[in-house]
């Protein structure tokens, strides 16, 4: 990473008070992405969907968010007020969520929803946001995107919902996307052809990708660095390439619970969790 | 009050006919549903009408007719045929509009509900009005404070609404606005000095005034209006708020509400457009059948304002013992309050894109 | 239970939320203590708990803490205001309107209680057998309930009413007999979920006819979301039956309806206004009651359908 880093995270804290006690969802994370694509990987409850809606401050009550530091390109993320971050969302930092079946308005045509990211940031007339909209739906290979903008998100499948989804979120132009776990809904075939929008978009417009998944040999094929989390904690940053020499005895676990094509015949392993993984670094 | 989850699809759901195009099968579903309904409403009144222990043929000739008058009436009246048969000739005479004469008024009973029933839809139709356009506001406001004191005083009015009799609170409305302030006129539609003055063209008392420009008589219409209308508004907003701060509470949890916000829209926005647009759909249904309590509530309330609509006829017929009255508007009640749940159905279907 | 020392207390209560019961009375026990704990933390719940059962107090009482006989007229005190004598005035007979008040709560209590009791049974009857069996037995039972539920309650009761004649058992019934179809619908809803259980499954094969399986099996799981919405209505009911009292039709003078005594009060309204007031006041205070404990006991028993 040799330019500066887009997002600096410094010890981010993210707890929840509910009725049983204060539950501690992010202890202590600390990274920073530049214009690459960094992937953070945990299994459910390791605090990774919360960590990225922490940057967006999405968190939803009763989460509190602390950090030493949260940065974006020079802004502070945590004493900005709501108008600011309503200018940073969409606008510079933006996130496309797990399943369109939930995440698009059931009651709103799909190309209007687009046309308004759009027209949330530009003071446009409503025929110039559509014909962005309409422009940025076939960027994301719709084939037909004339039809598919006045369509509704129950007429159209999981896959071009997602298309949708990613189009939404790019047509302001950010540099920073966050994907919360973008492909876990959508069938196998058409999660390769959802990566592969990503992939070009994303290198195209030289942005900062932050991809969630819990799917450890996806992010590996896709990311530059992987993260790996567990219980609210970073167990390990490394550069995807150097998968195979991690030295986390979870990452390692991790590793060797994965089917290998070239495997033995021996039954996989189960991954033991130690303890000592749970407890709060310094 | 109903809650508006109880009435789910009157009409049926699911399975598509296959024999038939499915705007079709819906429509013949609808119909089919409507005129057994209906049909049973009819059964029921009926019943109750056979029920009576007055002998209708005594009534009509009097205890002292002799046998053979009494029969000849008794075969007049139909009452010698099977009940089954009895009851089409009924549900025929409905159908064709006779729903019998009033002891009463001498009257057909059809011509007496004309003549009350547009008072009862003005009094049901500003009610509502003032419900909608308070109730839905107040409910999102509650939804969006969840938890916080506007959310508190709203859930509190609300709950007063639905604990309180709805004729003894126009009883104190009239007594503390009426005759201890002397805000608003007394009971009654007009003041004696205006009655009759105006034509009744549509009945409704604000359009018929408005139309030939009598707008003295429209202001003392009016301000007739205010306390019967207040009352009977106030139930209408306590269910309206209530039902809508439900759906606002469902609608804020969803993730495409999250998908706004990431996108930059104003939280304004966000809770007025992205999220009220998902709660109308169902909230219609809710307001055709808060419409359709109003018509119900009338009956107490319109005798407490001497206000003279359905209400006030059913109740006078009552006490008179006036079966055919009784009946009649309770059909016609009836009727209406179908039509009403019918009609929300129907607009549900049109409003949800899902549904089409 | 303050008496009991503190270790005892302690371990009582870790017996009752453990979270390996070893016997069913045990989970049983320990799931009505933690229902318990998230009722009586709800202090708008525990109101209106205060206010039924307060009612039920006053209803049983009545005959002993009742300072004269509510149907004891005395025409030298008619429509007195407020006093030593008669904490709550006089009506227009000179009956104390405390006293009616009082024996009033019996009749409130007679209506909303024999309502209940006939109507949720025939709607949990009527709901059950339909989603169990399915096929055309549930279609007609659900189309007989479709067409009750869409009649205008307070109507019907008024036309069967006004038939049958004037009483407060007919305005029960009458009342009843509109009041079953959401139970019936709740009891449906309910029974399709648990039909194809596994659990249902199991007994079957094990040689259990239908009828057991519904009394034993099916049933017991409706009665929560029941009991919440039968005490939702009672507050609905007490209105219906205050407004047939209003209009002459439910319990005959000079029995104390509340409902009747608005009526009779209200043409003394501008300078008596207490004899009309009071009993709307009592009426209103007994169905915040109701709708309070309902909406806790949704709370806490239903909480999928709850507001919060």
């Amino acid at each position: 990473m040799a330019e500066d880093p887009l997002l600096t995270i410094e010890d981010l804290r993210v707890d929840f008070e509910t009725t049983k006690g204060i539950v501690q969802a992010v202890r202590g994370v600390s990274f920073q992405v530049g214009r690459e694509k960094l992937g953070i990987v945990g299994e459910s409850g390791s605090g990774k969907s919360v960590t990225g809606r922490a940057i967006l401050g999405l968190v939803p009550p009763p989460g509190r968010v602390a950090a030493k530091r949260l940065d974006f390109e020079g802004t502070d993320l945590l004493s900005a007020d709501n108008r600011q971050m309503r200018e940073i969302r969409g606008r510079r930092i933006s996130m496309v969520m797990q399943d369109p079946k939930f995440s698009l308005n059931p009651v709103m045509k799909v190309g209007h929803q687009v046309a308004e990211a759009y027209r949330t940031h530009a003071r446009v007339a409503s025929g110039e946001a559509k014909r962005r909209a309409i422009e940025m739906l076939a960027a994301v290979r719709i084939r037909d995107p004339e039809r598919v903008f006045e369509a509704y998100p129950h007429e159209v499948s999981g896959g071009m919902g997602q298309r949708v989804m990613i189009a939404m979120m790019l047509i302001p132009d950010p540099d920073l996307l966050i994907a919360d776990e973008p492909t876990s809904a959508l069938d196998v075939t058409v999660q390769l052809q959802i990566l592969a929008i990503l992939d070009d978009l994303v290198s195209e417009r030289g942005m900062g990708l932050i991809f969630i998944s819990h799917d450890l040999n996806l992010v590996a094929s896709f990311c530059d660095r992987v993260m790996i989390m567990y219980a609210g904690q970073v167990m390990e940053i490394l550069d995807a390439r150097d998968l195979n020499q991690a030295k986390h005895p979870y990452t390692r676990g991790l590793l060797s619970c994965l089917p290998k094509i070239d495997g033995g015949h021996n039954d996989l392993a189960v991954l033991k969790r130690d303890p000592a993984w749970l407890e709060a670094k310094p | 009050m109903a809650s508006g989850l109880d009435r789910a699809t009157v009409v049926g759901d699911g399975s598509s006919s296959r024999l038939l195009p499915r705007p079709l099968a819906v429509f013949l579903r609808l119909v089919t549903t409507v005129a057994l309904t209906f049909l049973g409403l009819l059964f029921v009144t009926f019943l109750i009408g056979r029920v009576v222990p007055i002998d209708p043929v005594l009534a009509a000739v009097g205890d002292r007719a002799p046998a053979d008058v009494y029969e000849r009436v008794r075969i007049e009246l139909g009452l010698h045929l099977p009940l089954y048969q009895q009851f089409m000739i009924y549900v025929g005479k409905v159908l064709q509009g006779d729903l019998g004469t009033s002891v009463l008024t001498a009257n057909t009973v059809v011509n007496d509900i004309k003549r009350v029933f547009p008072a009862t839809l003005e009094l049901a139709s500003v009610a509502t009005l003032l419900g909608v356009c308070l109730g839905v506001p107040m409910g999102v406001i509650a939804a969006v404070y969840q938890g916080r004191w506007p959310d508190q005083v709203i859930r509190v009015v609300g709950l007063l609404g639905y604990s309180v009799p709805v004729f003894w609170l126009g009883l104190v409305g009239l007594l503390l606005f009426y005759a201890r302030l002397d805000w608003v006129p007394g009971p009654g539609r007009l003041d004696v000095f205006y009655d009759g003055l105006v034509d009744p063209v549509t009945g409704v008392l604000l359009i018929d005034s408005a139309l030939v420009g009598e707008w003295e008589i429209f202001w003392n219409a009016a301000g007739h209006l205010v306390l019967p209308a207040s009352i009977l508004g106030y139930f209408s907003l306590a269910y309206i708020a209530r039902m809508t701060r439900s759906f606002m509470l469902e609608q804020l949890r969803q993730e495409y509400i999250t998908t706004a916000r990431v996108k930059g829209v104003s939280e304004w926005r966000v809770i007025w457009k992205h999220a009220l647009g998902n709660v109308w759909v169902p909230l219609v249904t809710v307001i055709a059948l808060s419409y359709a309590n109003l018509l119900e509530g009338s009956v107490l309330t319109e005798i407490v304002f001497a206000w003279p609509g359905i209400g006030f006829y059913l109740t006078q017929s009552l006490l008179n013992a006036d079966m055919n009255a009784v009946l009649g508007a309770t059909i016609v009640i009836g009727a209406v309050f179908i039509g009403v749940n019918i009609l929300s159905d129907v607009l549900y279907r049109a409003l949800d894109p899902r549904a089409r | 239970m303050s008496s009991v020392p503190e270790s005892a207390r302690n371990d009582l209560r870790s017996w009752l939320l453990s979270d390996t019961p070893v016997s069913r009375r045990q989970a049983w026990l320990g799931r009505i203590y933690l229902a318990w704990r998230a009722f009586t933390g709800n202090r708008l719940a525990m109101l209106g708990l205060g206010i039924v059962l307060t009612l039920i107090l006053m209803a049983a009482l009545a005959p002993w803490i009742a300072p004269y006989e509510p149907a004891d007229p005395d025409l030298q005190s008619r429509l007195l205001p407020s006093s030593k004598a008669h904490w709550l005035g006089t009506d227009e007979l000179g009956r104390d309107i405390l006293s009616r008040i009082l024996y009033g709560a019996r009749l409130t209590l007679y209506v909303v209680v024999l309502v209940a009791i006939i109507a949720a049974p025939v709607g949990l009857l009527i709901g059950t057998a339909a989603g169990y069996s399915g096929g055309w037995l549930d279609v007609v039972l659900m189309r007989i309930t479709d067409i009750f539920l869409a009649f205008p309650k307070l109507i019907l009761a008024l036309a069967f009413v006004s038939a049958l004649g004037p009483g407060i058992e007919n305005a029960i019934i009458a009342i009843a007999i509109t009041s079953w179809p959401p139970y019936a619908r709740i009891a449906r809803a309910e029974t399709i979920t648990i039909r194809n259980s596994d659990f249902i499954n199991a007994v079957r094969l094990q040689g259990a006819g239908s009828v057991r399986i519904i009394w034993s099996h099916v049933v017991p799981l409706c009665t929560s979301s029941l009991i919440v919405r039968v005490t939702l209505d009672m507050a609905g009911i007490i209105l219906t039956a205050a407004g047939l009292g209003f209009l002459g039709l439910g319990a005959q003078p000079p029995l104390p309806e509340w409902g009747a005594m608005i009526s009779s009060g209200r043409q003394f309204l501008l300078d008596q206004w207490w004899v009309a007031t009071v009993p709307g006041i009592a009426i209103f205070i007994v169905s915040l009651g109701f709708n309070l404990l309902g909406d806790g006991l949704r709370d806490v028993l239903d909480p999928k359908n709850s507001e919060r």
